[in-house]
């Protein structure tokens, strides 16, 4: 049994899991990794990347509908559904592969089946409910992750009420769609419905949709949805939903008046819950909150060489939280000099709808409510060259500093490639640069990118093309 | 896992250093802030603070190691629970030349310190190869606070000076040296802050409850532990002597009387005439010009005399180096332009930090007589109060008299009764007879 032995076991795949491992393996443990289904957990395989894969087919469709604009003739444009998933299942299983080259690079044993601890760091491993093995570690990280929570009479069916999941596979294109919840899931499948010519309604508990994002950003996707043709209901709850032959009837309040309307299908995106059961979580004193488990800021859990990250432990369910958090939590354990602990407000948030939404620290509203005296900069895309030649003149890039000390407090963006701009501002702000260095950088013309510099000049009075 | 504690920075010029005395045996539990060792420098003994909670490993530098150079490891901490075994493989592998290319995760320990061992760190070290790395936040922040960003340690990347470092200074207030030391017990003066900030922040009021509060300042906390410090360790005894300044207050008039217009002016103040007689009188007893140690008796080559200064925000002390050396015109001026930079908060570390004596002056504001207290690790400090007639007995007649009072606070370690009284005889004696002050 003695090659059951490890410095480090990880329990899930996952962005955390799977890059933990890695890690782990570069700083000399002998390390091993437990996946019960596919290498690379939801990210890659049902979550992140696939339906980036689907998106990308939306805005092409989308570019082409729009081809006379550029000067283009195309007619009879259609597209086939199937093909369109058969792509996107073909990239997840591209970047699947991938995480096995590297894991087996690296020296990290993989481990098919399901990961139970029994205490005193040992794990057994089950298949089809038996256990296959039984392996040991000093340390152990989990890394569960989570799935798509559910609300009490609205439970997911797979056929006619969807999750994520089925939602990115569907069996054939519905007519009409209820997207219930509008965070960064919710949105993206209202974007890439509606952009194939889904009848699409979205319905938000709050009062506006992409509710953590900054309001006046949450406004500006509001009226580009609506434009688009999406039904949008805010502060509206779904009370019921009765399901037919082949659709379903939803109860939908708003302020106190119930409608019944019927959809083909409905989406639930209203959160994620973190996968803490069948762990063997009751034979540790690992503690469970919420159904996330409960760690310090190093990761720690209750039960001594017990860890957990990602998903599992909380919110913000991002997989480059996982990511950056499974490191931060090796080295930890390693030893490693000059660690520190996680700080939420570095972590940015992209939505790939469209337009794209992007950000990354305090909202204003945040921010003031904090008491930070502000200085805000924005600059619309029709400002910018680089845009205006895009065929993308719709978006914004606001920008908020404390106007005390010059720290830049958060970005917030909407509009064309903002998900790849964002990250000018998160190095910003891990560099602690103040305005002066952002002032002080040159952008290259003609960009996007620019828009960031004026934006910043903005906040402090000096916009040049606004 | 393995922390090691390296020989701090103690000031910009400290190359090595000497550990007096550990204050932790191996094994001892250590909390964040205990007392771990006290380390002698070519200026003071400074106390070593453990900035991690852990169990003190392996103690390299036993008590009385003498010359070790900055940065070199002095002792081993473990945190986070490890047992010793770690402790081998951390000193096998730090004392071989090259790296072992198979670490255990237990070896992965660098020292959180940026400047490198080398073989140029027995040289002074340049203000170029000083080069401070930190965040434009934490600049601005240090800056905006009056912060020494060179006092500070970086726990960014390769030791960088991140906003949260200086967070962590403004709020433990006592500036960190390299690593693993924190409290200063460093000769001379509050480490300052500039005038801004001495401004009181936000009043807090408290409904309710008849007072507010104002959040204490950089300055005033370090005022208050340096002088409680020296309270509470040091007996004082205190001398007082009557000095008449007649002679004194007509050579000055003659003397300012002189001065030309323009280029070369100058006024001669009485506190001139007083810093120049405390140096001489120095040069004529030497014996107080002393520091107390632990271990021995220091005693300074050099008379610096630190003068107080009261700014808005508190008390700070520039100095005048070689007072005994300058004329009355030079420390007049010089007097002029370390009070001027000390109200506008811009001083610069050499210029407080250091002295061997200290005049408090406050006879422009009335005050008849008072005592002070010692400014550590220096042995005295004199209490120079308001010049005023007074009626004295001069042979057998009641007359009158210019006087001031003089009392000269002790520290009675380092000098006893006797020797301070020779001491103020010899100024007495200097301020009655100011003609032998320009010689």
């Amino acid at each position: 049994m003695a090659e059951n032995v490890f410095d480090t076991i990880i329990i899930g795949s996952g962005p955390g899991g799977y890059v933990t491992a890695i890690r782990a393996a570069q700083l000399g443990m002998k390390t091993a990794i437990l996946e019960r289904e596919h290498l690379g957990g939801i990210c890659l395989n049902w979550g992140c990347i696939p339906t980036k894969a689907l998106l990308r087919t939306a805005e092409i469709y989308r570019y082409i509908q729009h081809a006379d604009d550029f000067g283009l003739s195309v007619s009879d444009v259609s597209f086939d559904i199937n093909k369109i998933i058969e792509r996107s299942r073909s990239v997840a299983k591209q970047l699947s592969s991938g995480v096995a080259y590297l894991l087996k690079k690296n020296s990290v044993e993989v481990l098919e089946g399901h990961g139970k601890l029994v205490g005193n760091g040992k794990i057994i491993v089950e298949k089809n409910d038996n256990t296959v093995s039984e392996l040991a570690a000093k340390y152990i990280i989990l890394a569960t992750g989570a799935r798509a929570r559910s609300l009490p009479k609205i439970e997911p069916d797979g056929k006619l009420i969807w999750t994520y999941k089925e939602a990115m596979v569907p069996d054939v294109m519905p007519k009409s769609l209820l997207v219930i919840g509008s965070g960064a899931i919710g949105i993206e499948f209202a974007s890439f419905y509606r952009t194939l010519g889904v009848d699409v309604t979205v319905v938000e508990l709050l009062t506006r949709i992409l509710p953590i994002e900054d309001e006046e950003i949450s406004q500006l996707a509001q009226k580009a949805f609506v434009s688009q043709g999406m039904n949008i209901l805010t502060s509206a709850t779904v009370t019921a939903l009765k399901k037919g032959e082949d659709n379903v009837t939803a109860t939908i309040t708003t302020e106190g008046n119930s409608i019944e309307t019927t959809f083909d299908r409905v989406i639930i995106a209203v959160g994620i819950t973190g996968n803490v059961e069948n762990l063997g979580l009751d034979a540790t004193n690992v503690l469970v909150d919420h159904n996330h488990i409960k760690i310090d800021k190093w990761g720690k859990t209750n039960e001594p060489g017990v860890f957990a990250i990602g998903d599992v432990v909380g919110p913000p369910w991002l997989a480059h939280k996982a990511t950056h958090e499974g490191i931060m939590c090796i080295e930890k354990i390693a030893g490693m000099p000059n660690i520190h602990p996680l700080d939420t407000r570095r972590i940015p948030g992209c939505t790939y709808c469209h337009p794209q939404v992007a950000s990354v620290g305090l909202t204003e509203a945040i921010a003031i409510e904090k008491g930070y005296k502000v200085n805000v900069g924005r600059f619309p895309f029709t400002g910018n060259g680089k845009a205006i030649a895009l065929g993308e003149p719709d978006g914004l890039v606001k920008t908020i500093f404390d106007s005390s000390t010059g720290e830049l407090l958060g970005a917030h963006m909407i509009g064309a490639e903002v998900t790849e701009l964002i990250q000018g501002y998160s190095i910003a702000k891990s560099m602690e640069t103040t305005e002066i260095e952002l002032m002080e950088t040159i952008f290259p013309h003609p960009t996007l990118s620019e828009m960031i510099h004026e934006s910043v000049l903005d906040a402090y009075g000096r916009v040049i093309h606004f | 896992m393995t922390t090691p504690i390296l020989m701090p920075a103690l000031s910009p010029t400290m190359t090595e250093g000497t550990i007096s005395k550990w204050h932790k045996v191996e094994g001892d539990e250590v909390a964040a802030g205990d007392l771990l060792a006290e380390i002698e420098t070519d200026k003071a003994t400074m106390e070593l603070e453990a900035v991690e909670e852990g169990i003190l490993g392996t103690i390299l530098k036993p008590e009385g190691s003498e010359g070790i150079p900055v940065n070199e490891t002095i002792a081993i901490m473990l945190t986070d629970g490890e047992d010793t075994s770690h402790l081998n493989a951390y000193v096998e592998s730090s004392s071989s030349e090259v790296g072992d290319e198979n670490q255990t995760p237990a070896d992965l320990v660098e020292p959180q310190v940026l400047p490198k061992p080398g073989s140029d760190s027995k040289k002074p070290q340049t203000d170029a190869n000083l080069r401070k790395f930190a965040s434009p936040l934490a600049r601005r922040a240090a800056s905006d606070a009056g912060i020494d960003l060179t006092n500070i340690v970086g726990s960014g990347p390769h030791g960088r000076v991140v906003k949260r470092d200086l967070e962590a200074a403004i709020a433990t207030k006592t500036p960190q040296v390299n690593g693993t030391v924190i409290g200063h017990s460093e000769v001379s003066v509050p480490t300052v802050v500039s005038t801004e900030n001495m401004v009181p922040a936000p009043l807090k009021r408290t409904p309710g409850e008849n007072f507010t509060e104002i959040p204490h300042s950089n300055m005033r906390m370090v005022i208050a532990d340096r002088l409680t410090k020296s309270s509470n360790e040091i007996p004082h005894f205190f001398l007082t002597i009557e000095c008449e300044i007649e002679r004194l207050l007509e050579m000055r008039k003659d003397l300012n009387n002189r001065a030309p217009e323009g280029e070369g002016s100058y006024k001669l103040s009485v506190n001139d005439f007083v810093v120049r007689a405390v140096a001489l009188a120095i040069k004529k007893v030497p014996m107080v010009n002393v520091s107390w140690t632990d271990k021995a008796m220091r005693q300074l080559n050099n008379i610096d005399i630190s003068i107080a200064v009261a700014t808005e925000g508190g008390l700070i002390t520039p100095i005048i180096r070689n007072a005994d050396r300058k004329g009355l015109t030079e420390i007049s001026i010089e007097t002029k332009m370390l009070a001027n930079k000390a109200r506008d908060g811009k001083l610069t570390p050499e210029e407080y930090q250091g002295g061997s004596f200290t005049i408090s002056n406050l006879g422009m504001y009335g005050v008849k007589e008072f005592s002070a207290i010692i400014n550590q690790p220096q042995s005295c400090i004199l209490a120079v109060g308001a010049g005023e007639k007074r009626a004295v007995v001069k042979k057998d007649t009641l007359s009158i008299a210019t006087m001031m009072s003089c009392t000269l606070s002790v520290d009675h370690r380092a000098v006893d009764g006797a020797l301070g009284a020779q001491y103020l005889q010899a100024l007495k004696s200097l301020i009655e007879d100011p003609l032998t002050m320009i010689l």
